[in-house]
């Protein structure tokens, strides 16, 4: 059982060596990078407990500070004062993208989290609104709605051995990569003594602190890391697309990541991949069908109530029940996955 | 003679109000190093919200409340719980969800000594400490004699056995003091008398204990000392048999239903 | 420009343009400051009594806009009627939600309840652009061209009507909420429904008729409001961002509280788009619950609502 996730992931590397048709590898690639920012979220919805409908803003953040860094830019902070930049390498812009983020989380947790429930809710709501409101309209940091473009593509390397993430094969790589690099970091974190912190907070906040833990560091913890992550996300999306302008804060977008968070299973390790791939899936499904975009969305809302109703746990978790009732066959050795749903 | 040194939890004219009501007028108290000592007093009086008041979950209106020497008001509860000051918790006293063994786990969480960075890069002392946690979440459930059910969910288990993981919970953050929130409610007299023994246990390794019952035999057989609350004040103060003769003391429970025994 | 002899009782014209610029921003944020607290008044019942954050009460807003497009401007319905309908129809369009979504997650945590919103409100905001393709559409009003002028501000007939309205039914609600027996129910279910049940609260009842209040107030905001603006399918998106702001000002579940939060966030809008800068009037709101529940978390007026 534990080499499951390793052979997918093997799976996964061959893909560009057979799919030849560039549109559905551009498919996977974008549901990848979905599929990433998910994983971020699941942190902090699945296993912290927190329905944080901003998540989006962290994804956005990320995009554009890669963007900016990779282009350079220059404003006026006054009158008389200019601040500016060169632009800088690409793989450099994307480590500042994430640190960013990081710190913007940092920020952000540490005064949400001194409200809780719905009121924690509409301020995630909030500041997404506003960070939208300053990319729309801070036109001389951002270019606004006329987009910033021409985002260059990641290169590494030196003189002849430079590989350039531009083309779709190699972009696939650099994706799965990143992918693989935040599921390690998010399971080793949920599987241990701190994500233990995290999960009791979910299920009982009064307990857990009667027993010595810090709400507010765990919380803060869970949003430094999981915006981290969803920056890298945005960083990948705007050297892949090379085009970011404000709709990347749409409300949409934090929709999208939500069902598949809770579609595919909260607070599972799976589940952001399961509900990324249904959801990544979908949409082509019906694009083939000839649906109106209109229907496919409304096709989403009838999906994310039905599975609220009937698999409130998510698909991974009701999978694993049907299972359970077939223990013999699987009995013995855990998974990543099953550790963390044991603790 | 006991001297101050002795103290472990003093309380000095604690008062709690919420809004127009007086939930304790003033409360004064304190419970020394390895002592067993009991809270008891009519439904209302206000022992809880008590507990809430040591705990960090409720500001005192006034008075003050001192760990040792530390002065225990306007702190966090996480903070009073890693001085070494842990409770448990009447209702919802364990992590439904999460399997037995799970729950003592996260009650370890204070005893842990891995960094965030050992844990992303999974170096040895992760692993070492994750280990040394495991071991001790092992004996924590032999000691309370529930290590036959350490794979068995929080949510599954009988009520006396979610009172005795309550109880691991606690004895897992390392508490020098304990406060017991009702422990026996609901518990038959073979389960009562079990408890009894692993609370002795506990005190006789070094724990100080004070325990808010409504269960009168148990309380009386358990407690070396036993202070009584009523209407947000103490009206008594003793040993057990003294106690269980005060006028003040019968007459405030004079017209409350009998206690099973 | 030559000054009058009589210079030191008069505003030189710098000055007075100012103060006609000052009256007219406070005069639009006065008539914006009705329909913001119709909407969040809705808002924060359906809160206060139902614990639940309805992320549908922009869509009803928009609903609301466009029963009055198409009963004025397709049927020819008499435009004081329409806004009666949108508010009847904007009614039972909250019922059948609560009583098809909501009332079977009366037990369930709060996220699971606003996954469900969240949902319903994709649902009908498509809905809405697929029936009527995202074309801005406008609705005729009845009125004269030609504004009313008080002295150095002016208003439109039509806007004086929005505001007129809009107090009308704010007075309304607090007849409803304060005399009725319906209003009584209503807020002792507020105030614990527990106890309330066992006084003979029909709980069930009471959610589906505060949900059917609050959404037919948001309709009649939208009806109000769809023939000053344009009428098209996100609107109500912004409409509910004010809405939740103007609940957090005031404090979830308190009526007078959502009532001066809705000239609250009028006057921060209104004074911050004419002096600051037009394009952050939008951020005025968001700025204001960031700022709110940083500094005082349970709002202006709330009663004890639980924060940590």
């Amino acid at each position: 059982m534990r080499f499951i996730p390793w052979l997918l992931v093997a799976a996964l590397a061959s893909v560009p060596l057979w799919m030849t048709d560039y549109y559905y590898l551009h498919v996977l690639i974008v549901t990848g990078i979905f599929i990433i920012a998910a994983m971020s979220l699941n942190l902090l919805l699945g296993y912290t407990g927190q329905l944080s409908l901003g998540h989006v803003a962290f994804f956005g953040i990320g995009a554009y500070t890669s963007a900016l860094i990779s282009l350079g830019f220059k404003v006026h902070i006054a009158p008389d004062t200019v601040v500016g930049l060169s632009p800088k390498p690409v793989w450099f812009a994307m480590l500042c993208a994430v640190f960013v983020t990081g710190i913007v989380g940092y920020g952000i947790g540490k005064l949400s989290f001194r409200v809780r429930g719905a009121y924690f809710v509409i301020v995630s709501l909030s500041f997404v609104s506003v960070v939208q409101l300053i990319a729309l309209n801070w036109v001389e940091l951002t270019q606004g709605a006329m987009a910033l473009n021409s985002i260059p593509p990641l290169t590494l390397g030196f003189g002849e051995y430079t590989i350039s993430f531009l083309r779709k094969p190699q972009f696939f790589y650099l994706m799965l990569s990143a992918a693989v690099l935040s599921y390690i970091i998010i399971a080793r974190l949920v599987n241990s003594r701190a994500g233990r912190a995290m999960i009791a907070l979910r299920e009982n906040e009064s307990l857990a602190t009667s027993l010595g833990i810090d709400v507010t560091r765990y919380l803060v913890l869970a949003t430094v890391v999981s915006a981290a992550i969803a920056g890298l996300a945005g960083a990948l999306y705007t050297h892949y697309i090379r085009i970011v302008d404000p709709n990347i804060f749409l409300f949409i977008y934090t929709v999208t990541m939500i069902i598949m968070v809770v579609t595919g299973g909260k607070g599972t390790l799976a589940g952001p991949i399961v509900g990324g791939v249904v959801f990544g899936v979908v949409p082509e499904v019906l694009r083939a069908m000839k649906i109106a975009p209109e229907m496919q969305w409304i096709v989403y809302g009838v999906l994310m109530i039905a599975i609220v109703y009937f698999l409130p746990q998510g698909i991974v978790p009701a999978v694993r029940r049907a299972f359970a009732s077939h223990r013999s066959v699987f009995a013995g050795s855990s998974t990543l996955i099953e550790k963390a749903e044991e603790q | 003679m006991t001297s101050q040194d002795d103290i472990v939890l003093s309380i000095e004219h604690v008062a709690v109000r919420f809004g127009g009501l007086l939930a304790i007028a003033d409360m004064t108290f304190s419970v020394r190093e390895g002592e067993i000592v009991g809270l008891i007093g009519p439904n209302g009086a206000g022992k809880t919200t008590a507990f809430n008041v040591f705990t960090g979950f409720l500001r005192a209106t006034s008075g003050t409340v001192r760990y040792r020497s530390t002065i225990l008001n306007g702190l966090k509860p996480h903070e009073i719980s890693r001085l070494g000051l842990v409770r448990t918790f009447q209702r919802t006293s364990v992590f439904q969800d999460n399997t037995v063994f799970g729950n003592v786990m996260i009650g370890l969480h204070t005893r842990g000594r891995s960094s965030l960075w050992d844990t992303l890069l999974g170096t040895r002392r992760e692993r070492e400490s994750e280990q040394e946690l495991m071991n001790a979440a092992q004996e924590i459930l032999q000691f309370v004699g529930l290590e036959h059910r350490a794979t068995t969910l929080a949510a599954n288990l009988a009520y006396g056995e979610q009172r005795l993981l309550g109880l691991a919970l606690a004895l897992a953050a390392k508490p020098s003091m304990l406060l017991l929130d009702e422990p026996v409610s609901g518990m038959n007299a073979a389960e009562t008398a079990r408890f009894v023994t692993l609370v002795e246990k506990i005190r006789d390794a070094g724990t100080t204990i004070l325990l808010v019952e409504h269960d009168m035999q148990m309380v009386m057989k358990v407690s070396d000392r036993v202070v009584v609350l009523n209407y947000g004040r103490i009206i008594a103060e003793g040993p057990p048999a003294q106690i269980q003769n005060d006028p003040e003391v019968i007459r405030a429970y004079l017209g409350q239903r009998k206690k099973r025994a | 420009m030559r000054l009058p002899v009589f210079a030191p009782f008069q505003f030189n014209a710098l000055e007075r343009r100012d103060l006609s610029e000052f009256l007219q921003h406070l005069l639009n944020a006065v008539i914006l400051g009705g329909t913001y607290a119709l909407l969040g008044i809705g808002l924060t019942l359906i809160f206060g009594i139902m614990r639940v954050v309805n992320f549908t009460h922009g869509e009803l807003y928009a609903f609301g806009a466009y029963c009055m497009y198409a009963l004025v401007m397709r049927l020819g319905v008499n435009f004081y009627l329409s806004l009666l309908l949108a508010m009847a129809l904007g009614a039972l369009l909250g019922a059948f939600i609560e009583l098809v979504l909501l009332s079977r997650l009366r037990r369930a945590d709060i996220d699971t309840t606003m996954l469900v919103m969240i949902g319903a409100w994709i649902i009908m905001q498509n809905t809405e652009q697929w029936i009527w393709s995202g074309v801005a559409l406008s609705v005729k009003n009845p009125f004269p061209a030609n504004p009313l002028v008080f002295g150095p501000a002016s208003v439109s007939w039509l806007r004086v009507y929005v505001f007129v309205v809009a107090l009308l039914l704010i007075a309304g609600t607090y007849l409803l909420i304060n005399r009725t027996k319906l209003g009584k129910a209503m807020r002792a279910t507020f105030q614990d429904p527990d106890t309330a049940a066992l006084m003979g609260v029909r709980i069930g009842r009471i959610n589906t008729a505060t949900f059917a209040i609050g959404s037919s107030l948001a309709a009649a905001a939208g009806a109000l409001l769809g023939p000053v603006f344009v009428v098209q399918p996100a609107m109500g998106d912004l409409a509910a961002a004010k809405a939740f702001a103007v609940v957090i000002l005031g404090g979830l579940g308190s009526v007078p509280g959502a009532t001066v939060g809705g000239f609250i966030l009028a006057f921060a809008e209104e004074l911050g788009a004419g002096y600051i800068s037009s394009g952050y009037r939008d951020a005025m709101g968001f700025v204001l619950i960031i700022l709110i529940l940083l500094i005082r978390p349970t709002g202006l007026f709330a009663r004890k609502e639980r924060i940590g």
